[in-house]
């Protein structure tokens, strides 16, 4: 290593992973249903998409969390959003390829991203 | 990337109650149940909490399991870190509430905590340098080089108030200062760091190392760029086999990234770190000693002036500074030195971390805020005494300490309190006592010490602690004369004012604090021959209360001395001839017959 700019790489390329392991009291937390109905219904890659999406863009204060059955089994699997002043949103039969746009619109912007909230699939 | 960490200490603590085993039975059910690409086990340093290990902490919940057990390791495995569902009972109780679980930082132990040089301590793992350079390592090295003049860094680390952690309290900054201008045409100068730590019960230095080691590397390669040095040497103690090897790791890998070796960043500074080994002996710790140790020959001190600023190691100028001191230096560069005054009393700035142990609750290490009274450490943080005893006094400094008895317990700690009260600061060793400790034989067993470890250059030293310690163990066998408490005093104050190095200076520091707040005790033992917390044995004596005595012979069966005499189902008694005074017969009797006066 040579310079400055190098150090500074490895130090982003950590900061991500080594920043979960921080709380805070003020963080949104984003909560995956891992029960067994969840797990069957594909819970897991989406747990790993959330939390590989959120280091990958380095984002403070956003913890992705496990719990188990949230009740509602026929519409798992459940990402349950909680932010900060603790509004909640329930988004349901989340698949890996919806993460990018759950993180983007809601996490980042703050604009829910209604087509998949469980409000969405009750009218649908 | 992983989802989930699961951090398990690594430290001296938690490997002697079984660490290693719960990590690797981790991994495997890990393995077994197909998370290996989505949970990571890490192994940390120490947390703190040594007397609730082994301890593991699981992000991003923050969930702290203690007293971890391998049969416990599959529940958690399936349960936690599959299903999400936390296993409550493993929990360390304190953070299980009515209303949920709280964060571990909420908990009486850590909440008045503020850990600067114990910040990574339990956080990363100290075998890989990218965790550290993760949590902002080495930008400090960075920033000196890159951005600022050597007397900028000098100014800072003065302008903080920084002072040496290792006992003195020596200002840091105006060390280095006298060593980069005393000689201004020395064509080498050393870098030094003091990792021997020998004070009984101290563990403070050995925790950062094994939890941190390349905030070391870090610290000492900026004092090299400060004074002018292009080597520096750390003095570890041999007994410390952990930290030697993380050392060693940190050493290497910091040389691989070229954080150490030629031409750092390249700015055409050069900086390298070799490790010496101590043997043992406590007054390597003292620096000319220690100086002498790492050039070859026999740890002996030297009479100072020459000061190590001016001829230290080979003869060069040389800074020697302690584990801890090096540990809060990255910070103070980082964040400025207001950040760092902003913490503290006024003449003893930023942090100081404590290793509990004693009669406490909470055996472990805390980082507090200078300033902090001792009731909120011991009683607060330490989780007050076990079993409901008053709190007596505890010893600061160690063997070249004192004590601070209860009337003295919303003393603010800081170094110029602690000296005004006839104690010090010292490492950081804190040592708790109750009711049941007598503060003659606490003074004895530190002079003990000292006579051990009086590597018998001085006279004072050397024959003086050893008067001390006769005159001790002639007063706790009770043939000890109010003149010889006297003589004793006398002869404490001899000895500080005439050794050659700061063991035989501080050597009588427990007798003569003991004496000055305990000197009932002494009296006792002197006067009335007896002991008031029970301890001496020879001022005791064990007696069977016949009224109370079922003749059940299980006394007379323990007795390793067989001095219990009697038949079944009559009163037994003991004959004080052939007594051991072992307390075993007490430990037996179901009737609370057996009284020791």
């Amino acid at each position: 290593m040579k310079s400055l700019e190098e150090l500074k790489a490895i130090r982003e390329k950590m900061k991500g992973q080594v920043d979960i392991r921080e709380e805070g009291s003020d963080a949104t937390r984003v909560v995956v249903g891992m029960a067994t109905c969840g797990i069957a219904a594909g819970a897991r890659p989406v747990l790993t998409a959330f939390s590989n999406a959120v280091q990958e863009r380095d984002l403070k204060n956003v913890a992705v969390v496990q719990t188990g059955c949230i009740g509602l089994c026929q519409y798992e699997p459940i990402v349950e959003v909680y932010k900060a002043d603790g509004e909640k949103t329930t988004y349901v039969k989340v698949k890996p390829e919806m993460v990018d746009e759950i993180i983007d619109q809601h996490i980042v912007k703050g604009n829910v991203v209604t087509k998949y909230t469980i409000d969405a699939a009750k009218l649908g | 990337m992983y989802r989930s960490h699961v951090l398990v200490c690594g430290g001296t603590g938690c490997t002697s109650s079984g660490s290693a085993k719960i990590r690797e039975k981790l991994q495997e059910e890990i393995d077994k149940n197909g998370l290996h690409d989505e949970v990571q086990v890490v192994k940390t340093g120490c947390f703190g909490l040594c007397a609730l290990g082994p301890v593991m902490i699981v992000y991003p919940e923050g969930s702290f399991y203690s007293m971890v057990k391998e049969e416990d390791i599959p529940e958690i495995v399936e349960e936690h870190l599959l299903k999400g569902r936390i296993v409550t009972r493993l929990l360390y109780k304190e953070t299980v509430t009515d209303n949920g679980i709280k964060s571990l930082n909420e908990t009486n132990f850590y909440k008045k905590q503020h850990r600067v040089a114990l910040r990574n301590c339990g956080v990363i793992n100290p075998e890989n340098i990218d965790e550290y350079i993760g949590t902002d390592g080495y930008q400090a090295l960075g920033k000196v080089l890159t951005e600022m003049t050597p007397e900028q860094v000098i100014q800072t680390i003065l302008d903080s108030g920084l002072r040496g952690r290792g006992g003195g309290g020596f200002p840091t900054g105006m060390k280095w200062k006298l060593a980069r201008n005393i000689v201004p045409d020395a064509d080498q100068k050393y870098v030094c760091c003091n990792a021997d730590e020998g004070d009984p019960g101290a563990f403070m230095d050995r925790s950062v190392l094994e939890g941190d080691p390349h905030v070391v590397l870090e610290a000492m390669a900026i004092a090299g760029y400060a004074i002018g040095a292009n080597q520096g040497y750390i003095y570890v103690r041999a007994e410390y086999p952990i930290a030697i090897k993380r050392l060693e790791i940190a050493i290497k890998q910091a040389r691989e990234y070229g954080l150490l070796g030629k031409n750092i960043f390249d700015t055409g500074f050069d900086f390298d770190i070799e490790l010496r080994l101590g043997a043992g002996a406590f007054v390597c710790g003292e620096e000319t000693a220690l100086m002498t140790s790492i050039e070859g020959n026999r740890g002996e001190p030297r009479p100072r002036p020459p000061f190590p600023a001016e001829k230290g190691l080979y003869g060069k100028p040389t800074i020697l500074n302690n584990v801890e001191t090096y540990a809060n230096v990255p910070r103070i560069i980082l964040n400025g030195a207001e950040w760092f005054a902003s913490m503290g009393t006024e003449k003893s700035k930023g942090t100081k971390v404590f290793a509990l142990g004693g009669k406490i609750n909470n055996t472990g290490l805390v980082e507090v805020p200078m300033g902090t009274t001792l009731r909120e450490v011991v009683e607060e943080i330490g989780g007050g005494i076990p079993n409901g005893k008053k709190f007596k006094a505890a010893q600061t400094g160690g063997p070249s300490g004192g004590c601070i008895p209860s009337q003295h317990f919303d003393i603010p700690i800081d170094y110029d309190n602690l000296i005004a009260i006839g104690s010090m600061m010292g490492s950081g060793g804190l040592i708790v006592m109750d009711e049941d400790n007598c503060m003659v034989d606490i003074a004895k067993f530190f002079l003990e010490f000292t006579v051990d470890e009086s590597c018998g250059k001085c006279t004072p030293c050397r024959v003086g602690t050893k008067r001390l310690l006769e005159i001790l163990d002639k007063i706790t066998k009770g043939n000890g004369t109010l003149e010889d408490i006297d003589k004793m005093e006398e002869l404490c104050y001899y000895i500080k004012a005439n050794s050659l190095c700061g063991l035989g200076q501080t050597a009588p520091n427990p007798v003569l604090s003991t004496l000055k707040f305990f000197r009932d005790e002494y009296i006792a033992h002197v006067v009335d021959k007896k002991c008031p917390a029970g301890v001496c044995k020879h001022l005791l004596s064990f007696e069977i209360d016949p009224t109370k005595c079922k003749g059940c012979t299980a006394c007379a069966r323990v007795c390793p001395g067989g001095a219990i005499e009697g038949t079944v189902k009559n009163p037994h008694v003991i004959n004080k001839d052939k007594c051991l005074k072992c307390g075993a017969c007490i430990e037996k009797c179901k009737f609370g017959a057996i009284v020791k006066k």
